[in-house]
């Protein structure tokens, strides 16, 4: 008799195996998981939780992905199979036909205003980050905006690398140096040569004789406009005078 | 992170080695016994969040989780299981496991497939009084059965698990 009890009982010292709750928790959407997708960027390590994707780096390998994520998060994530829809998503995300729903909890409200402002900036265009400090209204608040996409968790997916100084130069780049947001913006089809040209004699905007409207060189609006109705813009305030307003689709200057 | 995932937290971490346990003991192989325990907690949170504040806090974790547990087990029709996202790394690793000792983790499995192969009102209310080591009373609670049922029960099963079953075999 009591032999076979003791036994029983210890059958209920059975441990769960290693690493059970934080997989439960990672399937309840309340842990992060991520997986590694094939991507038009090459190998990209993406994380996600039940309010969206978390975070993403092209990180050599998945110890080394997990290790950038619990520094930058503060949290452990768990490798997991990839729900059977999400690589098209993520593809999809990255080639700018969707728009995918993301966990910004962790960072600062400032943050989440610079992130969220700067994923408004369309594919195939840049912006200076003197306009992502005014569109959220901190007009002054340049070096901060730039601290916070050199910090933005979720590279590529919001795109930081489509904010470049405001003299034109490219700038630094949280997601693998200068060299890769070169790279990712002339793969989205951004013209960087002939930007970097535009910039080096000075010239900031694009005006169109014909509309009187002046844009940021890339502005897809200002694109359709014909070679010979170009003018080109150094400033606001001589663009102005010249009789051009901002564009409301890029929105250059303070649109009156 | 509101207050109840903290909650769902704190419960998974504190009853999943009792829960694992309950489901080796159940289906006698710790493979089973892990998608159990993982379909247990799923739908613990499924209907902890559909729960008013009340109730989540007059809540018995224990017998509570042990109900769905069984509830769990029962449902496990070969072959028309409830489909479970696989985690990748998620595979059961026979050789190296929590418990230090190699041979007495051989010992458990054993009894648990014993255990397991018992009919299931034996096993189960075997399992809640001895293994789990609920009252006879929140046994009871759990199966929906009445005490005595569960205590006859018992004694039967232990006594089917030492083999000496000299009367009848009708299950």
């Amino acid at each position: 008799m009591s032999t076979l009890t003791t036994e029983l009982k210890k059958l209920g010292e059975a441990k769960a195996p290693a690493g059970f709750a934080e997989r439960l928790l990672a399937q309840v959407g309340m842990t992060d998981s991520y997986a590694s997708f094939g991507t038009v960027l090459g190998t990209v390590y993406v994380a996600w939780n039940r309010q969206g994707i978390s975070a993403a780096s092209r990180s050599a390998s998945a110890a080394e992905f997990e290790a950038w994520f619990r520094n930058e998060l503060g949290r452990p994530v768990v490798a997991a199979a990839a729900p059977p829809d999400l690589a098209e998503k993520v593809e999809d995300e990255l080639q700018g036909r969707r728009r995918m729903r993301f966990d910004l909890r962790g960072q600062t409200p400032f943050e989440q205003a610079v992130l969220r402002k700067t994923r408004e900036i369309p594919r195939g265009e840049i912006r200076p980050y003197g306009w992502v400090a005014r569109e959220i209204g901190h007009p002054s608040a340049m070096r901060a905006v730039g601290t916070a996409l050199a910090n933005n968790p979720i590279p590529y997916f919001i795109p930081c690398h489509r904010v470049v100084r405001t003299d034109g130069k490219i700038g630094n780049y949280g997601g693998g140096g200068p060299e890769a947001k070169r790279a990712i913006l002339t793969l989205e089809g951004v013209r960087l040569n002939r930007l970097e040209e535009l910039a080096r004699a000075g010239v900031r905007y694009q005006g169109v004789k014909t509309t009187k409207i002046f844009c940021f060189p890339t502005c897809h609006t200002g694109r359709r406009a014909l070679e010979k109705n170009i003018v080109w813009l150094h400033d606001e305030a001589s663009a102005r005078a010249a009789g051009f307003r901002p564009c409301k689709v890029c929105r250059p200057g303070a649109v009156a | 992170m509101d207050g109840t995932e903290r909650l769902f937290e704190r419960m998974v971490h504190e009853h999943q080695n009792r829960v694992f346990a309950f489901g080796l003991a159940l289906t006698g192989n710790r493979h089973d016994a892990e998608e159990v325990a993982q379909d247990t907690f799923l739908r613990a949170y499924r209907a902890l969040v559909t729960y008013p504040p009340d109730r989540i806090r007059d809540l018995k974790q224990k017998p509570w989780l042990h109900q769905i547990a069984l509830n769990v087990v029962r449902n496990r029709v070969r072959g028309n299981r409830p489909r479970l996202v696989e985690l990748n790394g998620s595979e059961p690793d026979h050789a190296l496991g929590p418990e230090d000792d190699a041979i007495l983790k051989m010992e458990m499995d054993a009894l648990a497939v014993r255990v397991a192969a018992l009919p299931t009102r034996y096993r189960d209310a075997v399992v809640l009084r001895h293994v789990q080591e609920l009252s006879y009373q929140e046994a009871a609670d759990a199966l929906g059965q009445p005490v005595g049922t569960v205590k006859a029960n018992v004694h039967r099963g232990l006594k089917l698990l030492r083999g000496d079953d000299d009367e009848h075999s009708d299950d």
